[in-house]
C-alpha cells in the first residue's frame, strides 16, 4: 500500500527507511520515525479500535500518551503479546505485528455494536439497577455475559519470557519533561554543575518542539535549537538523558519511579538487553516539566473515526508527515484550531471551515487563517457529525445568544478540535502538593509543594515560547541551587516560583488562555444525543447529568457512578470537560466542586518491571547450610522452612519417607543419629547488662545461671502468649549465646532491638545475629558420647564434668567449638557449634566416626516424630499465638519470683487461668494404625448439631516406628483433667475415637536423656 | 423510594431518563436526632439501615467528613468469605456472608454479589495444618471451606502457575460461597435504602467532638456544621477511629496503617477467581471491568497517609508474577491506599464503651468490607437495644484488658 496520505516532503521520519508493518493481518508500509499511529494514518486508516460499552468505531484521537481509542495488542511472538498498548506511542520497526481488540468478528462489522442500539436503556450505572431478578441469576447468567462483553483487550496467556531490570540513580536535579521548559531547566541546572537526569516517555527529546516548523529560538530555528541543545547536554558529563522513559509515580520524599522501555521499539531486541528498567531516582530537588494536554470539545457525534485533537492533526502533520485526511473541519475554542490549521493547509489539507465557539475571533492567528482564504465562523457550534466508519460530514451552526440555530452540513473526512490545553499537574499532584483553581487560566496550576518539586512552563501554566523557556530556565537553576544547599528533606518547604533570570529570545505562534470546559450547546434534545466526554469508557455528557440527577454531588461520586476518568488513559483527556460539565449540572462554580485524586501510575506500567528478576529461584534468596551439598549428595529430600531448604528426610533406595523417617527413629534410639540444626537462629546477646536483658525479654531466670550451663528459654509477646523458645547459653557472666526457632530468628532479633531501644536504652548489651556464623551438629543417641569423644580436644566430655545442658568451648578436629549437651530427641545428646567454614569437614569427620556405630543422618521429619515422642513442642505447631506457657506445660519455665518480663503483666489477667483453656495434651487413637490429621477438631460428641461444640484440635500427629503405634499432641479445652478420658475426633464421613494422655509418650522420667 | 428494575429502566429510557430522581437527599442537619453514626462507610450506612429497617429508628443522622463511601469502603478489593477460624469470628462472618447472598433484593440495589469462590494457597506444610484446621472447624460451624490438592487447585483456577516456582502450591482452601461485591454499589445502596427510611446523610460535615454531659454520658456531636445533639452516638470511622474516640476521652487499641491495592488494565475475562497466597503475600481477583484487582498486606510503618511505598507494591506483584507468569506483561492502572485500624488480635471490635450512648465498631484492619451487612445489622442491634447482639458480644472493648482475644492472626495469619 502506498503512503497516501504523506506529506510531499518534511517532518522527523526518515523517508529513506521505508518499514513494512501489519495491522488485523493486512501489511502497510511506513517509516522509521513513525509511530504505528502515524503509519496507519499516512496509509488512510482511521478505524483502529471499538468503545468499552457500545463498540462504537473508534479512531485516534490524539498522537500521545493521552491517547483513550487507539488501543492495539502488540505481540512479537505467541508469548510476548501485549494488550492495550496505545497505538500513538507504539514506535514502528520493520515487521511489527498489531491487532485491534474488543471487537468480534472484525473491526468493521462488530456484532457488540448492537449495545449501541440498545444504548438508550444502558446509561451510568444501569448495571445497578437491575439484573436482580431472579435473584442468583446475577452470578450464574448476567455476570458472565457483561464480563465477555467488557475487558478491553486479551491478557497473554504464556509466561512473559523477557527480563525486566530493576535500578538506583541518585542526582542533584531531575527534570521530567524534555520540552522546552525541561530542556531549559536541564541546561541551567547542568551549567550550574548540578548533576542532572532529564527524562521524557517519548522516543525523541523536544516535546512540542517536535512539531514546530516555524518557531525560532535564539535566532535559529526550533529543530535547529533543539539539536544543538540536546548536543551540548549529551556532551556533559554531569547529565544523563532518558527518552522513552515515564516518570509514573512520585513517593515521598523525593523517590521518582521511572519506567524507562529499552527494547521495544527495536525490530530484533538483542537479548542482552531487559524490555524495561526500572529506575528508583532519589532526587535532592525535582523540576517538573511535563507541558499541557489539549483538551476535546464534547459535542454530538465527537467519537466518529476521523475526529481528532487539532493540534495532535499538527503533530501528525509536522512531525510524522503525516495528513490526518483531505479535507478537514475545525472545531475550536481558542487559538489552537487556527494554528492546526494553517500547519494542515500548508501541508497539503484543504480546511472547510473553522467552527470557533467564540464570538470574538481576532488576533494574530486568526487573522492570518482569514488572509489564508479559510471561512472563520465565529459564534458557531458543531451539532453533529455524520458517517459510519470514518466521519463523513459535520453540521456546523450558529450559536446566537445561547440558542443555537439551523445547521448546515459540511462534508469532510476529518474533524479537528481544541478546547484549549489542561497543564499535566499528575505529577505534582501525586507529590500529595496542593493544586490551586486560577480563574484566569481556567484550570488547575500547581500550588503549595509538600516535596521539593517545582514546575516550569506549561505544566504551571507559563505559556509562550519564549516565556516557557525562560521559566524553564530560572527553575533549573533554582532547583541546581536549592540541590547545593540542601540539608535535609523539609516539609512543606515552597519555594516561590523563581523569576526568568535569563533571556531567552524565541518567536513561535502564541496561543494565549483561552480555552472551553464541559459541553458545547447543541440545541438537540439531551437525551437521544451522543456526545462523548470519556471516549474510552463511553460516558456521554448525558451521563454525567444523570448522576448529578440521581444525587451523585461528589465529582468521585459521578466519576465512580459514570466510570468518567477511569478508563486507561485516566481521564487525561477527559476530567475537566466532566467537571465542566457537573459544575454547569450542580450550578456549582467548578473550583467548588473538587478533583478526583490523581494516582499513580501516570501512564499503565507493566508488571515485570516492578517484579523484575524476582521469580522462581530467585524470587526469594534459597538459603543452604553449609552441610546441605552433602545432604544432597546422599540423597536427601529437602523441604522449605522459610528461606532455607532443610533436609527432610534421607530415603534410601526404595523407602518412600515413611519407611525412611521409621529407620532414621530406630536408628537415633538404639544407637546414634546425626541431624543438621544450623538453621536455628542463634543471637549473641553481649554487655555487662546482658543477663538483665535476658531476664526481660524471657520468662526464665537467667541471674543465676551459671556460665558454662545451658537453659530452655520461653519468650512472650506483650499479651503473654509463647512467641518463641530456644536453648540459651551463658559463655560469660556478660555473654549468652540464644537460639531461637528457625522461622522466628528475624522476629526475635528485632523484637529484642525494639525493646533495647524503645524501652531499655540504658542498657548496656549489643545484639548480633550469628545464626550463619555457626553450623551446628546435633548427634543424638545412646552411642553419641563414644561417636564424638575422639574428635573433640580440650572438654572433659565425662557425664559429672559436662552434664546434661551444659556448654564448653573446646576444640574439635582443631576447629574452634562451642560444644553443647542438648536433647531435643530424649536421647544422650551433644550439639556442636562450629565456624560455618569448617560445618561441612567436622560434618564428615563426625560421620566417619560414627560408622561404626551405623550412624545414620535423620532430617526434619524424624526429629519432628522424636520430639513429639518426648512431648517438646514446636513453637508455631503446638503454638498459635495463642497459647500461654502453662497451656504448653511450660509453666516452669516462668520466672514466678521475677520483678518483670515481657508479657508478665498480661499473664496475671483472670483469662489467662481460666480452667477451660486449652492445654497440651497427648492422645492415642484406639486404633493405634490410625494416623490423626494435624488441623483436625477434637469434639465430646460429634453427633451434635451444627455448630458442632469443639474442644480443640490436634496439633501433631505421627506414626511412631518406636512405639510401634500412632501417637498426637493435641491442644483440648481443660486437657489435663482430661486425661484418661475419651474424646472423637470427626472427619467429614466418620469419628476416630481417641483418648486422652499425657503429651510424653516415650521414657516419661528421662532416663536416657543422661546416657 | 423509586424502584430499581430492568423494566422500570425500560421505561424511564423512553423518556430520555428523565424521571430518575436523587438516590438520596441532601439534607441540612437537623439539631437533634435519636441516634448519630460518625462515619458514612458501608458498615456506618449498613448500621443506619438495620436500625431504621429492623428497629423502627429512623429519626438518624449518619455523618460524613468526605463524599459517601470514600473511606475503605471505596478503596478495597471487595474479597468476602466467612472461613474464619474461631467460633466466635465464624458466627460474625457467615452472618454476613448470608446477608450477602439476599442483600441485592433487600435493598433493591445490584451490588454484584459474586461467588465465584475463594481460594487461599498452601505453600509449605504449616500452611497445610492451618488450613485443615480451618476446614475442619468450618465444617463443624456449618461454614463451606474445602481441602483442594494442588492438581484440584489448577484444576479450579487453571491460570495459576503451582509447579515452577521457588514456593511451589501444595494445595489450598477453598470457599466455594466467598467471592466479591461492587464496593460502590454497597455504599450507594444502603444509603439509598437508609435514606428511603428516612435516615439523613450529612456529607461534607466533619465530626470535630463528642460533647459529654455531667453525668459522663454522651450529648452529642460537635461537627464542622455546628453542634447536633444526640444521645447515642455510633462510630463507624474505620482508620480515623482513635482520632474520633479521643474526642470522648477514649484511647483505643489501634493502630493505623496504609494498606494499598491496585488494578491492572481491563481484559477479556482470564482469571475465574479470588486467589490469596499469605505466604508470599499477594492476591488476585479479576473484577467485571476486567480489571486485575490486586493487593497484599499492610505497609510496615503506622500512617494516615492516603499512600503507601513502592516497594509493597513492587513486592505485590513480584508474587503476582510468581503465580500467574503470562501476567507480567499486564500493566498497572491505578495504585491507592486507604488507612485501615487494627487491633491487637486483628479481630473488630462492636460494642458499647465506658461512656453511656457511645458505640463503637471498628479494628476491622485489612478485612472488614465482607462483614459490611452482618456488622452493620450487629451494630444497629447494639445501638438501639443498648446491648451487644449474640453474634457480637464477644468482640468487646474490654477483651484486650481482659485477655479474651479472638486471635485470627495468630491463628492464620491471614488477612482479608
Ligand atoms: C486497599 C484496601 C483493600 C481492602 N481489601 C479488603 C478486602 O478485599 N476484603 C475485605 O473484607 N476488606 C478489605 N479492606 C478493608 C475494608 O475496606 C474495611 O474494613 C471496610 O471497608 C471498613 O468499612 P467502614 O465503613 O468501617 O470504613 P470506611 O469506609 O473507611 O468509612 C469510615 C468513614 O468515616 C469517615 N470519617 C472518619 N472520621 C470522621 C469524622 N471525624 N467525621 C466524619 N466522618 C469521619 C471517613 O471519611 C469514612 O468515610 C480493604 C481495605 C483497603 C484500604
Amino acid at each position: 500500500m502506498t503512503n497516501r496520505f504523506r506529506t510531499a516532503s518534511g517532518g522527523r521520519i526518515d523517508r529513506a527507511a521505508p518499514l513494512s508493518f501489519r495491522f488485523d493481518g493486512q501489511t502497510f508500509s511506513g517509516f522509521k520515525g513513525d509511530t504505528l499511529a502515524s503509519a496507519l494514518i499516512a496509509n488512510g486508516v482511521h478505524l483502529v479500535g471499538r468503545s468499552f460499552k457500545y463498540h462504537r468505531p473508534r479512531g485516534f484521537l490524539s498522537a500521545g500518551s493521552d491517547e483513550p481509542n487507539a488501543l492495539v495488542n502488540v505481540a512479537r511472538d505467541a508469548a510476548r503479546a501485549a494488550p492495550n498498548l496505545r497505538a500513538t506511542q507504539v514506535e514502528l520497526y520493520e515487521g511489527l505485528k498489531a491487532q485491534s481488540q474488543n471487537r468480534w468478528p472484525s473491526l468493521s462489522f462488530d456484532a457488540g455494536a448492537v449495545n449501541d442500539l440498545a444504548a438508550p436503556f444502558l446509561p451510568a450505572g444501569f448495571y445497578y439497577k437491575t439484573f436482580m431478578w431472579p435473584a442468583g441469576a446475577w452470578k450464574r447468567f448476567y455476570e458472565p455475559k457483561i464480563r465477555a462483553m467488557a475487558g478491553l483487550g486479551v491478557a497473554p496467556d504464556l509466561p512473559d519470557p523477557d527480563r525486566y531490570t530493576q535500578n538506583h540513580a541518585h542526582c542533584d536535579v531531575l527534570v521530567v519533561g524534555a520540552g522546552p521548559a525541561g530542556l531549559a531547566a536541564a541546561l541551567a541546572a547542568a551549567e550550574s554543575g548540578a548533576k542532572v537526569i532529564l527524562c521524557d516517555e517519548q522516543a525523541e527529546l523536544g516535546g512540542s518542539l517536535l512539531s514546530e516548523t516555524t518557531a525560532t529560538i535564539e535566532g535559529k530555528p526550533a529543530a535547529d535549537w533543539l539539536a544543538a541543545t540536546l548536543a551540548t547536554l549529551t556532551a556533559r558529563d554531569n547529565v544523563t538523558l532518558m527518552p522513552r522513559t515515564t516518570a509514573f509515580g512520585y513517593f515521598p520524599h523525593n523517590h521518582i519511579a521511572l519506567a524507562e522501555r529499552v527494547t521495544e521499539h527495536l525490530a530484533a531486541p538483542g537479548p542482552d538487553l531487559p524490555r524495561e528498567r526500572l529506575w528508583e531516582v532519589r532526587a535532592k530537588e525535582v523540576v517538573i516539566a511535563a507541558g499541557a494536554l489539549e483538551r476535546p470539545l464534547v459535542f454530538p457525534d465527537n467519537d466518529r473515526p476521523g475526529v481528532l485533537l487539532a493540534d495532535s492533526a499538527r503533530t501528525y502533520a509536522n512531525r510524522y508527515g503525516t495528513k490526518v485526511g483531505e479535507r478537514a473541519v475545525i472545531f475550536t475554542a481558542c487559538d489552537a484550531g487556527y494554528r492546526a490549521a494553517l500547519d494542515l493547509k500548508a501541508a497539503g489539507v484543504s480546511i472547510a471551515a473553522i467552527a470557533d465557539l467564540r464570538a470574538e475571533v481576532s488576533g494574530e492567528l486568526p487573522s492570518r487563517a482569514l488572509a489564508a482564504g479559510i471561512d472563520v465562523r465565529p459564534s458557531t457550534v458543531l451539532v453533529g457529525t455524520k458517517g459510519r466508519l470514518r466521519v463523513a460530514s459535520a453540521q456546523l451552526a450558529k450559536v446566537t445568544k445561547g440558542a443555537v440555530g439551523p445547521a448546515e452540513t459540511i462534508a469532510c473526512d476529518s474533524v479537528l478540535m481544541s478546547g484549549g490545553f489542561t497543564p499535566s499537574v499528575h505529577l505534582f499532584s501525586q507529590s500529595r502538593g496542593k493544586l490551586v483553581w486560577d480563574g484566569a487560566a481556567g484550570a488547575y496550576l500547581p500550588g503549595t509543594s509538600v516535596e521539593r518539586e517545582r514546575s516550569a512552563g506549561a505544566c504551571r501554566g507559563v505559556n509562550g515560547l519564549q516565556r516557557v523557556l525562560e521559566d524553564g530556565y530560572a527553575q533549573g537553576e533554582a532547583a541546581a541551587l536549592a540541590a547545593r544547599t540542601y540539608t535535609s528533606p523539609a516539609r512543606g518547604a515552597t519555594p516561590a516560583p523563581a523569576a526568568p533570570s535569563r533571556s531567552i529570545p524565541a518567536s513561535a505562534e502564541d496561543l494565549g488562555t483561552d480555552g472551553f470546559i464541559g459541553a458545547t450547546p447543541h440545541g438537540r434534545n439531551p437525551a437521544f444525543t451522543k456526545a462523548f466526554v470519556d471516549w474510552q469508557n463511553d460516558v456521554t455528557a448525558k451521563d454525567l447529568k444523570l448522576a448529578t440527577r440521581e444525587g451523585m454531588r461528589s465529582i468521585e461520586h459521578v466519576k465512580r457512578y459514570t466510570t468518567t476518568g477511569m478508563a486507561t488513559d485516566q481521564g487525561k483527556t477527559s476530567n475537566m470537560n466532566a467537571l465542566g460539565i457537573v459544575s454547569e449540572a450542580l450550578d456549582t462554580p467548578v473550583p467548588k466542586i473538587g478533583l478526583t485524586t490523581f494516582r499513580p501510575p501516570f501512564t499503565p506500567t507493566t508488571f515485570g518491571l516492578f517484579a523484575g528478576a524476582a521469580r522462581g529461584d530467585v524470587f526469594d534468596p534459597v538459603r543452604k547450610t553449609a552441610i546441605h551439598d552433602w545432604a544432597a549428595e546422599h540423597g536427601a529430600a529437602f523441604e522449605d522452612v522459610g528461606n532455607w531448604k532443610r533436609a527432610h528426610y534421607f530415603p534410601r533406595a526404595g523407602e518412600d519417607m515413611h519407611a525412611a523417617v521409621a529407620r532414621e527413629c530406630k536408628a537415633v534410639r538404639a544407637s546414634v543419629g546425626m541431624f543438621d540444626a544450623s538453621t536455628l537462629g542463634k543471637i549473641e546477646v553481649v554487655g555487662p547488662d546482658a543477663a538483665e536483658f535476658m531476664n526481660r525479654m524471657y520468662t526464665n531466670a537467667w541471674a543465676k545461671l551459671e556460665p558454662g550451663r545451658l537453659r530452655y528459654g520461653v519468650m512472650l509477646r506483650e499479651d503473654g502468649f509463647v512467641m518463641d523458645d530456644g536453648v540459651v547459653g551463658r559463655m560469660a557472666a556478660d555473654r549468652f549465646h540464644v537460639t531461637t526457632t528457625t522461622g522466628g530468628a528475624p522476629r526475635v532479633l528485632a523484637h529484642m532491638e525494639d525493646y533495647l531501644q524503645t524501652e531499655w536504652p540504658d542498657l548496656d548489651v549489643w545484639l548480633t545475629s550469628t545464626t550463619e556464623q555457626w553450623s551446628v551438629i546435633a548427634v543424638q543417641g545412646p552411642k553419641a558420647r563414644e561417636v564424638i569423644a575422639p574428635l573433640i580436644e580440650g572438654i572433659d566430655l565425662s557425664k559429672e564434668a559436662f552434664p546434661h545442658m551444659s556448654v564448653r568451648e573446646g576444640t574439635i578436629l582443631g576447629v574452634p567449638t562451642r560444644l553443647f549437651s542438648v536433647s531435643f530427641t530424649g536421647e544422650l545428646g551433644f550439639e556442636i557449634n562450629v565456624p560455618s567454614a569448617y560445618g561441612r569437614a567436622v560434618w564428615e569427620a563426625v560421620y566417619a566416626a560414627g560408622e561404626r556405630f551405623g550412624i545414620t543422618p535423620y532430617g526434619t521429619e524424624t526429629m519432628h516424630v522424636l520430639r513429639a515422642e518426648k512431648g517438646y513442642i514446636i513453637v508455631g505447631q503446638e503454638t498459635d499465638g495463642t497459647a500461654t506457657p502453662d497451656d504448653v506445660n511450660l509453666g516452669w519455665a516462668v520466672g514466678k519470683a521475677k520483678k518483670d518480663f515481657v508479657g508478665k503483666r498480661s499473664l496475671l489477667r483472670e483469662s489467662m487461668s481460666a480452667p477451660d483453656r486449652r492445654q497440651l495434651v497427648g492422645l492415642k487413637t484406639t486404633d493405634p494404625k490410625i494416623v490423626l490429621e494435624e488441623g483436625a477438631q477434637i469434639v465430646a460428641d460429634p453427633a451434635a448439631p451444627v455448630p458442632v461444640p469443639m474442644l480443640g484440635f490436634v496439633t501433631s500427629s505421627y506414626h511412631s516406628a518406636v512405639l510401634g503405634r500412632s501417637i498426637a499432641l493435641a491442644m483440648v479445652k481443660g486437657g489435663r483433667a482430661r486425661i484418661g478420658t475419651k474424646l472423637m475426633v470427626p472427619m467429614p464421613t466418620h469419628a476416630i475415637e481417641v483418648e486422652v494422655v499425657e503429651p510424653v509418650f516415650y521414657d516419661p522420667k528421662g532416663e536416657r536423656l543422661n546416657g | 423510594m423509586q424502584k430499581f428494575s430492568g423494566f422500570e429502566l425500560f421505561r424511564r429510557a423512553l423518556g430520555g431518563h428523565k424521571s430518575w430522581q436523587p438516590q438520596w437527599r441532601n439534607p441540612e442537619p437537623k439539631a437533634e436526632y435519636d441516634v448519630v453514626i460518625v462515619g458514612a462507610g458501608g458498615h456506618g450506612l449498613a448500621a443506619a439501615y438495620y436500625l431504621a429497617k429492623e428497629h423502627g429508628i429512623t429519626n438518624v443522622a449518619v455523618i460524613e467528613r468526605g463524599w459517601l463511601g470514600g473511606g475503605n469502603t471505596g478503596r478495597n478489593t471487595t474479597i468476602v468469605r466467612s472461613n474464619y477460624l474461631f467460633d466466635e469470628s465464624a458466627a460474625l462472618y457467615e452472618h454476613a456472608v448470608k446477608l450477602w447472598e439476599g442483600l441485592s433484593q433487600d435493598i433493591n440495589y445490584n451490588v454484584m454479589y459474586s461467588a465465584r469462590g475463594v481460594l487461599m494457597l498452601a505453600h509449605n506444610h504449616h500452611d497445610e495444618i492451618s488450613f485443615k484446621r480451618h476446614v475442619h472447624a468450618n465444617r463443624l460451624n456449618g461454614v463451606d471451606n474445602e481441602w483442594l490438592t494442588a492438581e484440584q487447585v489448577k484444576e479450579f483456577c487453571p491460570p495459576l502457575n503451582i509447579k515452577s516456582m521457588r514456593y511451589p502450591i501444595i494445595g489450598g482452601a477453598l470457599q466455594r460461597r466467598g467471592g466479591t461485591a461492587r464496593h460502590d454499589a454497597v455504599a450507594w445502596g444502603f444509603a439509598r435504602a437508609a435514606d428511603s427510611r428516612g435516615v439523613d446523610i450529612i456529607q461534607n460535615c466533619e465530626v470535630t467532638g463528642i460533647r459529654r454531659g455531667p453525668s459522663g454520658a454522651v450529648e452529642g456531636v460537635e461537627t464542622s456544621r455546628g453542634f447536633i445533639r444526640a444521645k447515642k452516638v455510633g462510630v463507624s470511622a474505620a482508620g480515623h477511629t482513635s482520632v474520633v474516640m479521643a474526642m470522648a476521652g477514649l484511647r483505643m487499641p489501634l493502630e493505623s496503617f496504609p494498606l494499598q491495592a491496585l488494578v491492572s488494565e481491563p481484559v477479556k475475562p482470564a482469571f475465574p477467581t479470588v486467589v490469596m497466597s499469605n505466604t508470599i503475600h499477594a492476591y488476585i481477583s479479576q473484577s467485571d471491568k476486567g480489571e486485575m484487582v490486586i493487593g497484599a498486606g499492610t505497609d510496615a510503618y503506622t500512617s494516615y497517609s492516603q499512600r503507601g511505598a513502592l516497594h509493597i507494591t513492587a513486592h505485590t506483584l513480584d508474587a503476582i508474577c510468581e503465580l500467574v507468569p503470562q501476567f507480567r506483561r499486564l500493566r498497572m492502572l491505578r495504585n491507592w491506599g486507604g488507612i485501615v485500624d487494627v487491633t491487637p488480635d486483628r479481630s473488630p471490635i462492636i460494642a458499647k464503651t465506658p461512656v453511656p450512648g457511645l458505640y463503637v465498631n471498628c479494628g476491622w484492619g485489612t478485612g472488614g468490607f465482607k462483614a459490611t451487612p452482618g456488622s452493620g445489622h450487629v451494630f444497629a442491634h447494639t445501638i438501639a437495644k443498648d446491648a451487644p447482639h449474640a453474634i457480637n458480644a464477644p468482640f468487646t472493648l474490654e477483651r484486650f484488658r481482659d485477655g479474651f482475644l479472638i486471635d485470627e492472626a495468630a491463628a492464620a495469619a491471614v488477612a482479608h
